[in-house]
């Protein structure tokens, strides 16, 4: 039953191009795959091994900068990009959570807002990497996959990103079978019982930030590509890693699906208010965010995936 | 009971600044079963978290079968053999009763032999079976115990610690359990536990250690120490 119906989500999300040709339906496709895909990677990290995290921009933007870098500097194809933008991302989680990983909960938390506060101001003071102008990735004729360009359709684009997410929900379902995703939930449930029982805490939440890392910095890479132009304030912002995090929070934290969810109600959400209030659409899918986290919060803290699985039961 | 499992002398620990065990030492032979006594912040559980590496002691060494272990992470010294079921209980509230005693089979020797272990420790626990995937917390103190327990037997320790396995358990509960670590014992795993309660802990370990304010001030067999008008005082006031 519950295999038919993802096989049928599935041939949905394949057919979906051929049936809507218009660019703006594919578009907010193609963000909720991307910021599905976000959000999934950030679970990994935040939902499974319980460290949640608010600098998930600097993955995000390492990925975008890696891989734009290299096109505009080095003119290699973005795919080698993408795998550079991973390597790097990996390393610099890896840096990262040697300090931080000491810290607990809310200080947890903080500590990753400062990180991502300061990889900002770093990257906006690079002149060498654009400063604060940012970077244009070099526009190429005519579409090929080598170029990860596609100006005549977004067709690939829909393709390539319901990949990441695909991708992202495998990892996440593999590690939810593996004794590693057994040691992260131990190390959210009670981490000092996981240490007493002989779980390396430490290397188990390295092993986490840098899977949630790498997936984080593909997005990265094909948010460059597809929109072309990249600066600290469209890459690295806190807004970003709080919008990746309010996704899965909304969805169903620690859940496989619940990160998909969140994107496909709130990702419309956001596009629609943009396009159809302009300006002012901005504040207000923020607006609609912060009620629905609050009702959510207060409601059912387990998310979508909390709600459905209640309806599932009731009737 | 040949030689000694652990020894730990000299221990002195802080918690932040503030000194916990002064020159705290414990001794166990292999095969035993020891209690440490002692009232409420004497250094009991503090003296346990230190040798199985969650605490890192200031001074002192800790030798277990024969190997320094003071200050090594913990999880090597599970690796080593030595299992620890923390007081309270401890376990992870949302996951199964079966994933949280397969978790305990984390080092990769406990790894290899888990399947075979995860039947000697149902058999000992029948609970296991029956509650297999209810979520832990669901569990009544008594049967979480039993988990805790079970959960650390799958290290297959040579040596296994528990911190106040009876606390706030129901008398019949604490029946079972007493029977339960008497069987872990006969069957060659070495205990040293917590307990408050000087008759129950004495009634059941062959020795004791006594522990008032970070010092260990007596030890002995325990026909000795329920004689000792100082356990009376420590225990008893006046």
């Amino acid at each position: 039953m519950k295999r038919a119906v993802l096989l049928l989500l599935f041939l949905a999300a394949l057919a979906f191009p051929v049936v809507f040709t218009l660019p703006f339906p594919r578009h907010v496709m193609i963000m909720i795959f991307l910021y599905g895909a976000l959000a999934v990677a950030w679970n990994i990290l935040a939902g499974y091994c319980g460290q949640i995290s608010l600098g998930h921009a600097v993955f995000f933007g390492i990925g975008a900068y890696t891989s734009t870098l290299l096109v505009a500097k080095g003119q290699l194809t973005p795919w080698l990009g993408m795998a550079a933008g991973a390597a790097l991302a990996v390393l610099v989680s890896q840096l990262i959570g040697y300090p931080v990983f000491r810290l607990r909960g809310h200080y947890f938390a903080i500590a990753t807002i400062a990180v991502g506060e300061i990889v900002q101001t770093l990257v906006i003071n690079w002149d060498w990497a654009g400063g604060a102008r940012g970077l244009f990735v070099p526009i190429k004729r005519p579409d090929s996959v080598v170029n990860f360009q596609f100006h005549q359709s977004k067709a690939v684009y829909y393709y390539i990103a319901l990949g990441l997410l695909l991708l992202a929900l495998a990892v996440t379902r593999w590690l939810e079978r593996s004794r590693h995703g057994y040691y992260f939930r131990a190390i959210r449930e009670d981490q000092d019982a996981a240490a007493s029982l002989g779980v390396h805490v430490a290397r188990e939440k390295h092993r986490a930030i840098a899977v949630s890392a790498a997936l984080t910095a593909l997005g990265g890479t094909f948010y460059a590509q597809y929109v072309f132009f990249i600066d600290p304030e469209s890459v690295f912002p806190l807004s970003l890693s709080i919008l990746i995090c309010l996704i899965a929070v909304l969805g169903g934290v620690g859940t496989l699906w619940g990160p998909v969810l969140g994107a496909a109600v709130l990702v419309p959400l956001s596009e629609g208010t943009r396009v159809w209030l302009g300006g002012t659409g901005k504040a207000l899918d923020l607006l609609i965010y912060g009620g629905l986290i609050m009702v959510i919060a207060t409601l059912q803290p387990a998310g979508l995936m909390g709600l459905a699985r209640r309806f599932r039961r009731a009737p | 009971m040949a030689g000694v499992i652990l020894e730990a002398r000299g221990l002195d620990v802080l918690l932040g600044d503030y000194q916990v065990l002064w020159d705290a030492r414990l001794a166990v032979d292999e095969g035993e079963m020891v209690a440490l006594l002692g009232p409420n912040g004497a250094g009991k559980s503090t003296l346990l978290n230190t040798v199985s590496g969650l605490l890192r002691p200031r001074a002192g060494a800790i030798t277990f079968r024969g190997e320094p272990i003071a200050g090594l992470p913990a999880h090597r010294i599970v690796a080593r053999g030595l299992a620890h079921v923390l007081e309270r209980r401890r376990l992870f509230p949302y996951l199964t009763v079966e994933q949280n005693v397969r978790l305990g089979a984390y080092a990769p020797a406990a790894r290899s032999g888990r399947e075979a272990q995860l039947a000697r420790v149902k058999a000992l626990f029948p609970i296991l079976e029956e509650r297999a995937g209810q979520p832990a917390r669901t569990l009544s103190g008594g049967e979480q115990q039993m988990v805790a327990i079970a959960r650390g037997l799958m290290a297959h320790p040579r040596l296994l610690m528990i911190d106040e396995p009876f606390l706030g358990l129901a008398p019949r509960v604490v029946t079972q359990l007493v029977e339960a670590i008497r069987r872990i014992n006969r069957e060659g795993v070495t205990i040293v536990f917590i307990e408050q309660n000087v008759e129950l802990a004495l009634s059941l370990a062959t020795r004791g250690y006594v522990l008032e304010s970070g010092r260990v001030v007596l030890e002995g067999r325990s026909a000795e120490l329920l004689r000792s008008p100082e356990v009376r005082r420590i225990f008893l006031g006046g």
